[in-house]
């Protein structure tokens, strides 16, 4: 079911609750739904029409809240937004996630931060500002609450107890983090064991919430765009330009040919290092310690290349709204190619020994699995979603900056375990690599930049970042300045069915599915 | 696993020569600005897109306060005289007192804590570890415990819900010890802070011995940070140019740049 069938179909089965509009040019149809069928319509786009959930935005204007419900679909689907108004005074939505539960943590975020009950939800509370620090009723998202102000009465939940999970007998609770042995991001998980086998996880986030969205509001768009940029500093072009792809579409801008082509080539170095970094991180998890060393490397190479050709090595500086800050040398870019190939050759040397290496191997097959079902349910996103069978990259399904234009794969697999994720991220590296080349042939000499007009209005924008799909909407108003910024990283989607990977598995494979999973714990927390 | 053993005897000697001689390879460091005299409307531009005031005009000066700086290149793009910009990484400054004493030089045992920091910090925390740094080779390790730490490393700008976590660390730690903040989130709040949910910096919480701008600053400039704390390597200025005395970092008007 497409974008052009929907508005017949909606009006068919709700006419009188509903009220489509169709945005043709950006293929995005905006239905206006009563609450009565909120539930029903994005359970029929979620289970049924085969739409993925890519999040929930909350406004707060004078008068009411706006609720957007955002779903995309493959190419010719394009995408859905299900809006709801309510009055301000009325705080009670229904809740979609009895149908939809990707929407899950969207909901406990939203009642977290603007202090909205979703009737039907089977949890709610104790989500992004602790209980344990944290009264209720703070609500730091609303209009009222000032950014820059600590909260001066802070009393936390007299009744607040570390959460009980332990359900077997002879159970016990082993609690890791947040100050970890290693080099580690702070999180902290709960896990059930019986000595062996992890029963129940329950990871713990939000030690590193600062607010990015927050303190984003009454700053120039310019400025925020630092904060796209640094609040997961490892995909940070990935978010800067997923900002920047909002901000053009609210004016619109039409962005010169060149900087659409170096924006490609620089994401794609962006994602190969990641790819590298994290699959240094799977060797190094393994104890194979030969394998880590090269890896890391590869990945140090890569980072000097970035640094290199950009000033930077995570590639901070290099976005503005309208194109690039600065033009790129031929032959810099050249050179960094050839690098990247050089580094490819010598990691494609590496996944051949590692894949006879049987230590390695038994460590990560059938480990961390999980299955297509859950991941589509769960609304999982990236190379984890694509090592389950779930196909979905934004760089087909909903093509951004010119990536139609070029020739990739993107690789699948269906065992949905740690050794498909592996593979996936190998056959990943390869394709950017591919695509970097083809944006250097397809660039040519000119401008990379256009003034942006600023206009009042709001946009989603999309990018397909290293770990997987990431949405940011952004409404501007008449100067320019933002009034609601709102980001759905990857790893807010992934970390969300990360519970899934690790239970009924052995204590010890617990590090190695994390490294499998390569969630970000800064991106996930912003 | 033969074949694992004869690929890293035959890759060889990577690590860098740091800090006998100087490392030159491309891409090692983002840099830093120099401060420098300028004209004063050229002045007063660069001043005005600095987005976290590390710009200041004092004495005919241009000067550059480095626990603000982040990176953002806006003194150096799109400017008619662009900023000078030194590609050094021996950044880091210390407080005075920050040289853990002489059975400390050859040894020291490291606890690295994340106060929130965006990855980009503790990645390059992480690149120390990698055959091209290789941090043991100059005797220091990274511990699992805070009760055999010598120096506690923190990255980020210590978040609300982290604050007890730090301080707890900190406690747990044995005399004597020296904390190092590692970046400009860590030394001021960067781009995130002061906020309802960021303190700000790390020395609004714990005291700090040896201070590393940049951000993120480049595993060499992180090194020369441990150095610096182990007695062996002279500490570097916060500001530039380094005649000018810092002056505390003081929190950024409301409604200004984050």
């Amino acid at each position: 079911m497409n974008v052009a069938e929907l508005p017949h179909e909606i009006s068919r089965r709700w006419p009188s609750q509903t009220r489509c509009q169709i945005d043709a040019k950006k293929s995005v149809l905006e239905v206006h739904s009563s609450p009565a069928v909120l539930a029903e319509l994005c359970a029929r786009l979620f289970l049924e029409w085969g739409f993925s959930f890519a999040g929930l935005i909350v406004e707060e204007n004078e008068t009411e809240w706006q609720l957007r419900y955002c779903f995309y679909g493959d190419h010719s689907a394009g995408q859905v937004h299900v809006l709801l108004s309510k009055p301000l005074g009325e705080r009670t939505i229904p809740s979609i996630v009895k149908f939809v539960h990707a929407a899950d943590w969207h909901e406990r975020e939203a009642e977290d931060m603007f202090g909205l009950g979703f009737e039907g939800h089977p949890f709610l509370g104790d989500f992004i500002l602790h209980d344990d620090a944290w009264q209720e009723g703070v609500e730091p998202m609303r209009r009222k609450f000032s950014a820059q102000t600590p909260v001066a009465d802070r009393r936390p939940h007299p009744d607040w107890r570390p959460r009980r999970i332990v359900q077997e007998e002879g159970a016990f609770i082993m609690p890791i983090g947040p100050v970890f042995s290693g080099v580690a991001e702070s999180v902290h998980f709960q896990l059930e064991t019986v000595g062996e086998d992890v029963i129940s996880c329950a990871p713990r986030l939000f030690y590193k919430y600062r607010g990015v969205e927050k303190i984003a509001e009454n700053r120039s768009a310019e400025d925020v765009l630092l904060l796209a940029e640094r609040f997961s500093a490892t995909t940070a072009f990935a978010h800067g330009l997923a900002f920047c792809a909002a901000v053009e579409s609210i004016v619109p801008a039409e962005i010169p040919d060149r900087a659409q082509w170096l924006r490609i080539f620089i994401a794609e170095l962006e994602r190969f290092r990641h790819h590298v970094g994290a699959i240094e991180g799977i060797c190094e998890s393994t104890a194979l310690v030969v394998a880590a060393n090269q890896t890391g490397m590869l990945e140090e190479e890569l980072l000097r290349v970035s640094g290199a050709l950009t000033g930077h090595r995570y590639l901070f500086g290099m976005l503005i709204p309208g194109g690039l800050a600065k033009d790129l040398n031929e032959s810099a870019c050249i050179s960094a190619l050839q690098e990247c190939q050089d580094v490819l050759q010598r990691l494609n040397k590496l996944e051949r020994m590692l894949r006879f290496s049987s230590s390695f191997l038994d460590r990560l097959e059938e480990v961390g699995f999980i299955p297509e079902r859950n991941a589509t349910a769960y609304g999982l996103v990236g190379p984890i979603a694509r090592a389950s069978g779930v196909s979905r990259d934004l760089r087909k399904a909903q093509p951004y900056l010119g990536y139609e234009k070029l020739k990739f794969d993107v690789p699948i697999e269906h065992e949905g375990d740690g050794y498909a994720r592996l593979r996936i991220l190998f056959e990943e590296a390869r394709q950017s690599v591919t695509l970097m080349e083809q944006a250097l042939v397809a660039s040519r000499p000119g401008p990379v930049r256009t003034a942006v007009p600023l206009a009042a209005g709001a946009a989603l924008g999309w990018v397909e970042a290293p770990r997987g799909a990431t949405f940011h909407w952004v409404r501007l108003d008449e100067t320019g300045t933002v009034n609601r910024y709102r980001i759905a990283p990857p790893s807010f989607f992934n970390w969300h069915g990360f519970h899934l990977s690790v239970e009924n598995f052995a204590f010890q494979d617990f590090p190695i599915i994390l490294a499998t999973l390569d969630l970000s714990v800064a991106e996930n927390d912003r | 696993m033969f074949q694992w053993v004869s690929r890293g005897v035959r890759t060889g000697i990577k690590t860098t020569a740091y800090p006998a001689k100087p490392e030159t390879a491309a891409g090692v460091s983002p840099g830093l600005p120099i401060g420098e005299t300028y004209k004063e409307d050229e002045s007063e531009s660069l001043i005005a897109r600095c987005p976290t005031q590390a710009l200041s005009q004092g004495d005919g000066q241009t000067a550059v306060d480095y626990r603000r700086c982040v990176h953002c290149y806006r003194c150096e793009r799109q400017v008619a005289r662009p900023i000078d910009w030194s590609n050094g990484y021996e950044w880091a400054s210390a407080n005075g007192n920050h040289v853990l004493g002489k059975p400390f030089t050859r040894s020291i045992h490291v606890l690295v804590v994340d106060a929130g920091d965006c990855g980009a910090c503790l990645h390059e925390v992480k690149q120390l570890n990698n055959p091209y740094y290789n941090m043991h080779r100059l005797g220091f390790f990274v511990t699992p415990t805070p009760r055999h730490a010598d120096i506690l490393l923190v990255v980020g700008p210590v978040t609300d819900h982290l604050r007890i976590a730090l301080e707890k660390t900190y406690q747990a730690m044995p005399k004597p010890k020296r904390v190092i903040a590692v970046g400009a989130c860590a030394l001021s709040g960067g781009v995130f802070g002061p906020s309802f949910v960021s303190e700000g910096g790390v020395a609004k919480v714990i005291p700090v011995d040896v201070e590393i701008p940049g951000q993120p600053p480049p595993p060499l400039a992180i090194l020369h940070g441990l150095l610096v704390a182990a007695g062996r390597r002279a500490a570097a200025s916060l500001v530039s140019p380094a005649s000018i005395t810092p002056s505390p970092v003081a929190p950024l008007p409301e409604g200004g740049a984050p």
